[in-house]
């Protein structure tokens, strides 16, 4: 009896040849999507910060310093914006000016040497007042990347000891001097002659960064005043918001229900091919377009509600800021339902069994969610995953609504994220159309 | 084909019969599934469209319906091009499938189903009503479909099919599953429609059915309308004034098929088919088999009836 059971089971699989092939192709696929994403990281499985290094001091150990920031792997440092055709040699970036573009999401943390490095660079503290007379870093940044001023925080330390032996050593003899309670002349001398061998390590070791090109990455990190510089760590956007990340998750999870919630809107439409229902609506007085468009107007209805209720929650129980931003939460849901309906008309017009639509389905949406921010946070995706991203919906509706609850950014900011899910939804809508005439005429 | 945008004189549209085809031929690849058909129904008429499976039946219906662009020919509803929004309101269909929706009531699919043909505020509402009062389903209003019985199922697919009124009705195989019950009233709801002076289209697979409800009669077959008439005049053209005869043997012998045809009859299996033309006639059948050694089971004589008729002109049983 079994046996009977099974043999049904395996005989309808195969007459859906479809159902059938993504059965064993979903998981590889989507392994090999993973494997391709997450193998580009080739051992370092944390990306590089983006950091915007600003130097306040000038002094040659603030050089040195600049220079090994620039220098170091896990930071990505810029000193300036990226040249464009409008300005093609953009000016380093000031304090104000680092702080506007972390503001805007342009980086996600900048680092500003303070004046007077130079004349007082390190302290072994913790000696009273010690750390207090020291000039501090700043590290500002957007705590929606909750990682990124931490690390570079941590860097700023290492590459204080390892670009600048020479101020090290002078720190340290001063300190050991006034500790022991003072050095013998032999001693000083000897450590004289050590100092000397330090400076010129320190200054060869910047020698090669001259040529580093200006646009190039430059890096910074900073830890706190017991360290061997003192650093002020500063969250610039969301300093004043509660729940930074809420956001960002309301918007990645929402997304990918709602391209799940699409799709098996879609599916009603194979549905009623099946019963006959299409082609008794498709007799009257109701054309395929129309059809289309009633189908996918509803689905976009009720992706707008889902995501509607997504917030709602996201305020009543994580005490979003949804009311103060009502207006570019209108209209990001708005388009993002519309981009996530249309994609379900196409997925069920190139489907023919429910079966086909289903694993299609879910491939294309966890792929896309892992891909664009919903599973897996973009400030921990290496370079060439995130801009994979920018093939999906999600990462544009989580930029989007990033832009309105984090950023406090006015609408019109929200232009690329409207222009490209609005564009995607028109496209994929007419190409749902095209392959939906096999309901229309044989 | 004429295209869908052009319109008939309102004149003009009166006087058109209610459907016309002229010279349909629709193939898939190889295969020619409607092979120049003409059909031309009066109205009023109850027109029954008989065929074997794959006979090119449901094409042809499609084809009506404007769900099929036939490769030549046209077909003309009360003048106008299928496909035409003319065409489309005169024009009502009931699938064999039961198209309807299975969560929603009663009411709402008669009303989805109304908007769809472009009723809305009262003419939908009493379009609605109507229905409901058609389709004794008046107490049922309410009701899920899910909840319904067979018959009601069916009788629902039929007045989603009216809603808007059509002149023209195309009923394709509406008693497909009912018990006897309903299926008397569904034959009471055709007959209703007749008696409006609505036109139908009938098809079916139960020959009783046919010769009940309809007055003309089409068979078709490998593609083409092999007869078309009242049921009198099929039998008669068919038969004359000759009687079925069916003769029982005991068992099969290979060359009952050869005896057969010596004595102008069929053979299939254990089983032969002829007519005479006087009773008389079966004596001389009995004799002759009694002297070549067949034994004879039962022999059954009857008047040539439709299912005669299509089992002669498509040597298929219609239910096969």
């Amino acid at each position: 009896m079994i046996g009977a059971i099974l043999q049904t089971s395996f005989r309808s699989l195969r007459r859906d040849r479809g159902a059938f092939v993504m059965s064993f192709v979903l998981p590889i696929g989507f392994f090999t999507i993973f494997g391709f994403v997450f193998g580009s990281m080739k051992g370092s499985s944390t990306p590089r910060v983006n950091v915007l290094v600003v130097d306040e001091d000038h002094s040659a150990a603030s050089r040195s310093l600049m220079r090994a920031l620039l220098r170091e792997p896990s930071l990505q440092a810029e000193t300036h914006a990226k040249p464009t055709k409008e300005n093609p040699a953009p000016a380093d970036y000031t304090a104000a000016t680092a702080e506007a573009a972390v503001r805007s999401g342009a980086a996600p943390a900048a680092m500003i040497i303070p004046a007077g490095f130079g004349a007082n660079p390190i302290s072994f503290g913790p000696e009273p007042g010690a750390g207090a007379a020291r000039p501090k870093f700043r590290i500002l940044h957007d705590s929606a990347d909750p990682v990124a001023a931490q690390v570079v925080a941590g860097m700023l330390q290492k590459v204080v000891m390892t670009s600048l032996p020479a101020t090290m050593a002078a720190a340290g003899s001063q300190y050991f001097d006034q500790q022991v309670g003072g050095l013998t002349p032999k001693q000083r001398q000897q450590m004289e002659s050590s100092m000397a061998f330090l400076r010129q390590l320190q200054n060869d070791g910047g020698a090669d960064s001259q040529d580093a090109p200006s646009g190039a990455p430059a890096n910074n990190s900073a830890s706190n005043s017991r360290g061997f510089v003192a650093v002020d760590i500063q969250d610039v956007v969301g300093a004043r918001k509660s729940n930074p990340m809420i956001a960002y998750y309301a918007a990645g999870v929402g997304v990918m229900f709602l391209l799940f919630t699409s799709g098996a809107a879609g599916a009603s439409l194979l549905d009623e091919s099946d019963s006959g229902a299409l082609d008794r609506v498709l007799s009257a007085r109701v054309t395929m377009t129309t059809l289309l468009l009633g189908k996918m107007t509803y689905s976009a209805m009720l992706a707008f509600a889902q995501l509607t209720l997504m917030f709602l929650w996201a305020w009543l129980i994580f005490k979003l800021d949804l009311f103060t931003h009502i207006p570019g939460f209108l209209v990001m849901t708005a388009v993002t339902a519309f981009a996530v309906s249309a994609y379900g008309m196409l997925l069920a017009s190139l489907t023919h069994t429910r079966g086909q639509l289903a694993a299609v389905s879910t491939l294309i949406v966890l792929t896309m969610s892992a891909v664009g921010g919903s599973m897996f946070p973009k400030f921990l995706m290496p370079d060439a995953m995130m801009k994979v991203g920018y093939f999906t919906f999600n990462s544009w509706a989580i930029s989007g609504y990033t832009k309105v609850f984090w950023r406090d950014e006015p609408i019109t900011s929200l232009g690329p994220e409207v222009a490209v899910l609005v564009a995607s939804g028109a496209v994929l809508f007419l190409l749902a159309r095209w392959f939906a005439r096999k309901w229309e005429y044989v | 084909m004429p295209s869908s945008t052009e319109t008939v004189n309102p004149t003009l549209r009166l006087k058109a019969p209610p459907l016309q085809v002229e010279s349909v031929v629709k193939r898939f690849g190889d295969v020619t599934a409607v092979a120049g058909v003409s059909l031309e129904i009066p109205a009023g008429a109850c027109f029954g469209l008989l065929g074997p499976n794959g006979a090119g039946k449901s094409t042809l219906i499609r084809s009506i319906m404007g769900r099929v662009r036939p490769d030549s020919g046209s077909i003309r509803i009360f003048g106008e091009p299928v496909g035409s929004t003319a065409a489309r309101a005169d024009l009502g269909w009931v699938p064999q499938e039961l198209a309807v929706y299975p969560l929603l009531t009663c009411r709402e699919n008669l009303h989805a189903f109304g908007r769809y043909e472009g009723l809305n505020g009262s003419a939908l509402d009493e379009a609605i009503a109507w229905c409901l009062d058609w389709a004794a389903l008046a107490d049922r209003a309410k009701s899920p479909v899910k909840t319904l019985s067979g018959g009601m199922k069916r009788r629902l697919n039929m007045a989603a099919g009216l809603i808007h009124r059509p002149r023209l009705v195309l009923l394709d195989e509406p008693t497909v599953g009912v018990d006897p019950q309903s299926r008397n009233r569904i034959f009471e709801m055709v007959e209703a429609l007749r008696a409006g002076g609505t036109t139908i289209i009938y098809t079916t697979h139960y020959m009783e059915e046919a010769e009940r409800l309809c007055d003309s009669i089409a068979i078709i077959d490998h593609g083409q309308i092999i007869a078309q008439g009242t049921k009198e005049a099929l039998v008669a053209h068919t038969f004359g004034s000759r009687s079925s005869v069916v003769m029982h043997f005991g068992a099969a012998r290979t060359d009952l098929a050869a005896w057969a045809a010596a004595h102008g009859a069929t053979a299939e299996d254990s089983v032969v088919h002829c007519s005479v033309e006087k009773p008389s006639e079966i004596a001389e059948l009995l004799d002759a088999a009694t002297r070549d050694g067949l034994e004879i089971l039962d022999v059954t004589m009857q008047r040539p009836n439709l299912e005669s008729v299509f089992l002669h002109l498509t040597g298929k049983e219609l239910r096969a």
